[in-house]
C-alpha cells in the first residue's frame, strides 16, 4: 500500500476542488465522496470512477480502509453530526467548516506539531492567506496588534460564506492570535463583484513589539515561510513588499488559484483546500510509516 | 405629496466620523445628539464611520470607543432612536449586542449593492433583539435599477423596516436617483430612503429628487459633515422639503443654530467640493476613500486625482480602503520601475 484511502464529505464546490487535489496527491487516494442527496458533484464524482454515497457520515465510516476525511460540509454538520462519527470510527478529520472541534491548523506554522490530533480544523481561507506572514513577522518582532483584510471575488464566496460572515471574522480573528502569535487580531473580509473576478488580495497589517529588529530581519522571515507556502500554493505572491513605517509592518499578498477545479480567481478556496491536502498529507505519510510501508 | 411626513436620519456622528478622522469625544457626541433630538430629528446614526468594528488600521482607529460615544449621546435622547450601522464582514452580531446593551436602538445593515444576501443574519439578529433594522444598500450607481430593486426584496424577506439607497461615491444624478428609488418602491412595501454625497454638488437636488420620487426617510449631516464633500446638509435639507410642503417636524432655526455652533468649530477642514471629492464623484469612488488617498499621495509622492482614477477603474467597493496603498505602491512601481524586493 502506497496511498491512504480518504474520503471528502459534501460534494460542493469545496469538496469537488479537494477531489482534483487529491487524484494529484502522491500519498493519497480517493476512498469515497459522501452527500447527502444527489447532486452534480456526486454524479461528477461517480463519472471519474470514485465510489460515491449519499447516505452521508454513516456511509464512509462502514468502509474500513478509509483513515482520513475533509469535511466540506457546515459547521452544525461537522460538530452534530460529522466529527463524533469520524471520531468513533477512528477517522482522522480534517475540518474545512468554520465549527473548530479541533486545534487550528496552519501548514507551516504549527502542522507538524498537530500530526497525532484526531480533528484539525483549517481555520478560513483568509486565515490560510495571512496567519503564516504575520507568524512570520511576530517570530522575530513581536506582534502586539495584527489586522487582515480579505478581499475576494463575490462569484467566489459561497452560500454558506455569505449566510454567516461573522464566522469568518471571528475565526480568522481569533486563529490570527493562536497560531499567528499576535496579542490582539482583527479580521475584515469584502466581497468585491467586478467583472473578471477580481483575484483574492489581503493587506496585512501587523504593530510589532520591537520595530528596531528593522524590516531587512522581518523580510527574511517573511521570504522564508512563503517558499514554504509556495510548495502547497504556487500562486501565493506578495504584491506589495513589506515596509515598516514606526512601528507598523504592512504588506499585501495575492493568491492565484490552481483552477482544478474552481477557476483562478478562487484563490481562497484554493488556498484552504491545498492547505487541508498538504495536511492531509503529511498525516498519511506518519499512517504508512508507521506501517513500514513509506 | 405636500404634507407627506418625511422622517430624517441625521448620521453626523457617523459619515461625519470620516470628516473627523474618528476622532468624536464623549461630550460632543452628547452635545450633538441632544441638540439633534430637541430639534425634532428621528433618527440619530452614531458609530465608527465604517460602521461598528470599523476601528482599525485600515479605516483608521477611533480615537474614543464607539460604544462609550453611544452610550453618552443615548442619556441625552428623549425621543429620537439612537442607531447603529454595520457593515457584516467588518462589524458582527457580539458587536450588534453590545450597541443594543449601550442604547441603540435601531441598526442599518449596510452592504454592497449586488451583496444583498450578506445581511441576513445580522438583520434577523437585530429584529430578535427586538431593534429596527434597516437594509442599507451601498454604492447603488453600480448596478441598474432592477438589480438595486432585487437586493432590496431580498432585505425585505430578511425583516428589513425600510430600505435605504446609498449613493456612497456620490456619483449618481437626479434622474439616475429617480429611477432607482421608483423601482424600489415598485417592488417591496416597505418604506425607502436616500443617503446622498455631495461629490458632484448634487446632495441637496439628489435628495429632493429621491423625496419626490417617494422616497420618506432621507439621511442628512449638519453641515454636511461626512466623507468626500460630505453629506445632504441636513439644516438645508429641512429648509428646502419644508418649502416644498413636505412636513419635516422640524426646529429649523434650531437645527442651523446647532449646526454654527456646535459642529462648524469641529471641522478640520472646509466641507466643500475640493479637488479629489470632485474626481470621487467624477470616477465613482466610494467617498471614504478620499482622506486615505491624500495620505498615501503625501506618502508615494502622487497624485491624488491619478489614485482616485485607478481606484475607479478597478471597480473597489466599500470596505477596500486597503487597496489604496496596493494602487499607490504599483503605480510608483509603475512611475520609477523601481527594483522591489518581491520574493516570485
Amino acid at each position: 500500500m502506497d496511498k491512504i484511502k480518504v474520503a471528502i464529505i459534501g460534494p460542493g464546490n469545496i469538496g469537488s476542488d479537494l477531489m482534483y487535489k487529491v487524484f494529484r496527491s502522491k500519498h493519497l487516494e480517493m476512498g469515497m465522496m459522501v452527500g447527502i442527496v444527489e447532486s452534480e458533484g456526486i454524479r461528477r464524482a461517480a463519472s471519474l470512477g470514485v465510489p460515491v454515497s449519499i447516505e452521508g457520515v454513516k456511509a464512509l465510516v462502514r468502509e474500513k480502509e478509509i483513515r482520513i476525511a475533509f469535511d466540506a460540509t457546515s459547521a452544525s454538520a461537522h460538530l452534530k453530526v460529522n466529527a463524533p462519527a469520524l471520531k468513533e470510527a477512528g477517522i482522522v478529520s480534517i475540518d474545512l467548516t468554520p465549527a473548530a472541534v479541533g486545534p487550528y491548523c496552519v501548514p507551516g506554522v504549527n502542522l507538524e506539531r498537530l500530526r497525532e490530533e484526531s480533528d484539525i480544523n483549517m481555520v478560513t481561507c483568509g486565515g490560510q492567506a495571512t496567519i503564516p506572514v504575520i507568524y512570520a513577522i511576530s517570530r522575530v518582532a513581536g506582534a502586539a496588534y495584527a489586522e487582515i483584510v480579505a478581499c475576494i471575488s463575490s462569484k467566489s464566496a459561497g452560500p454558506g460564506t455569505r449566510a454567516n460572515m461573522d464566522e469568518f471574522t471571528e475565526t480568522t480573528s481569533k486563529a490570527i492570535e493562536v497560531v499567528g502569535g499576535a496579542d490582539k487580531g482583527k479580521a475584515i473580509i469584502v466581497l468585491n463583484p467586478a467583472e473578471p473576478a477580481v483575484m483574492m488580495t489581503n493587506t496585512i497589517m501587523v504593530r510589532v513589539k520591537n520595530p528596531e529588529v528593522g524590516i531587512e530581519k522581518i523580510i527574511e522571515s517573511i521570504n522564508e515561510i512563503v517558499t514554504g507556502l509556495k510548495q502547497y500554493v504556487p500562486g501565493y505572491h506578495l504584491r506589495v513588499p513589506p515596509t515598516l513605517e514606526g512601528d507598523r509592518v504592512t504588506t499585501i499578498v495575492q493568491v492565484e488559484g490552481q483552477g482544478d477545479f474552481l477557476p483562478t480567481y478562487s484563490g481562497n478556496l484554493d488556498i484552504i483546500n491545498a492547505a487541508a491536502v498538504t495536511a492531509a498529507e503529511l498525516i498519511a505519510a506518519g499512517m504508512m510509516g508507521k506501517r513500514g510501508v513509506l | 405629496m405636500a404634507g407627506q411626513k418625511i422622517i430624517f436620519v441625521d448620521t453626523t456622528l457617523r459619515d461625519g466620523s470620516h470628516a473627523v478622522k474618528h476622532s468624536f469625544t464623549r461630550e460632543q457626541a452628547a452635545v450633538i445628539a441632544g441638540g439633534l433630538d430637541r430639534c425634532g430629528i428621528q433618527m440619530i446614526e452614531l458609530s465608527h464611520g465604517d460602521g461598528l468594528g470599523g476601528s482599525s488600521y485600515t479605516y483608521g482607529f477611533s480615537k474614543v470607543d464607539e460604544f462609550a460615544l453611544l452610550k453618552a449621546a443615548g442619556e441625552q435622547l428623549h425621543n429620537a432612536r439612537l442607531t447603529v450601522l454595520l457593515l457584516p464582514g467588518i462589524g458582527t452580531i457580539e458587536d450588534l449586542k453590545r450597541a443594543h446593551a449601550c442604547g441603540a436602538g435601531a441598526v442599518r445593515v449596510a452592504t454592497h449593492v449586488t451583496e444583498g444576501d450578506v445581511s441576513a443574519q445580522h438583520i434577523a439578529a437585530a429584529k430578535e433583539m427586538g431593534m429596527m433594522a434597516v437594509g442599507f444598500l451601498m454604492m447603488v450607481h453600480m448596478a441598474p435599477p432592477e438589480r438595486v430593486a432585487e437586493e432590496a426584496r431580498k432585505m425585505e424577506s430578511y425583516g428589513a423596516d425600510y430600505i435605504n439607497l446609498a449613493d456612497s461615491a456620490g456619483y449618481l444624478l437626479p434622474e439616475d436617483v429617480k429611477a432607482r428609488i421608483e423601482a424600489v418602491r415598485g417592488t417591496v412595501k416597505i418604506p425607502v430612503g436616500f443617503h446622498a454625497h455631495n461629490n458632484l454638488g448634487l446632495a441637496m437636488a439628489n435628495s429632493l429628487c429621491a423625496v419626490q420620487s417617494g422616497a420618506t426617510y432621507i439621511d442628512g449631516t449638519l453641515r454636511g459633515l461626512g466623507a468626500g464633500a460630505g453629506n445632504a446638509q441636513i439644516e438645508v435639507l429641512a429648509g428646502v422639503l419644508q418649502r416644498s410642503g413636505y412636513d419635516t417636524g422640524l426646529d429649523f432655526y434650531g437645527l442651523m443654530d446647532h449646526a454654527q455652533n456646535v459642529v462648524e468649530p469641529l471641522m478640520l477642514r472646509p466641507q466643500v467640493v475640493d479637488n479629489g471629492s470632485l474626481m470621487l464623484g467624477y470616477a465613482g469612488v466610494y467617498s471614504s476613500f478620499l482622506l486615505h488617498v491624500y495620505d498615501a499621495a503625501r506618502q508615494y509622492d502622487l497624485e491624488p486625482r491619478d489614485i482616485l482614477v485607478e481606484l475607479g477603474r478597478r471597480k473597489m467597493v466599500g470596505g477596500q480602503e486597503d487597496m489604496i496603498i496596493d494602487v499607490a505602491y504599483q503605480l510608483k512601481a509603475d512611475h520609477t520601475l523601481r527594483a522591489c524586493r518581491v520574493i516570485d
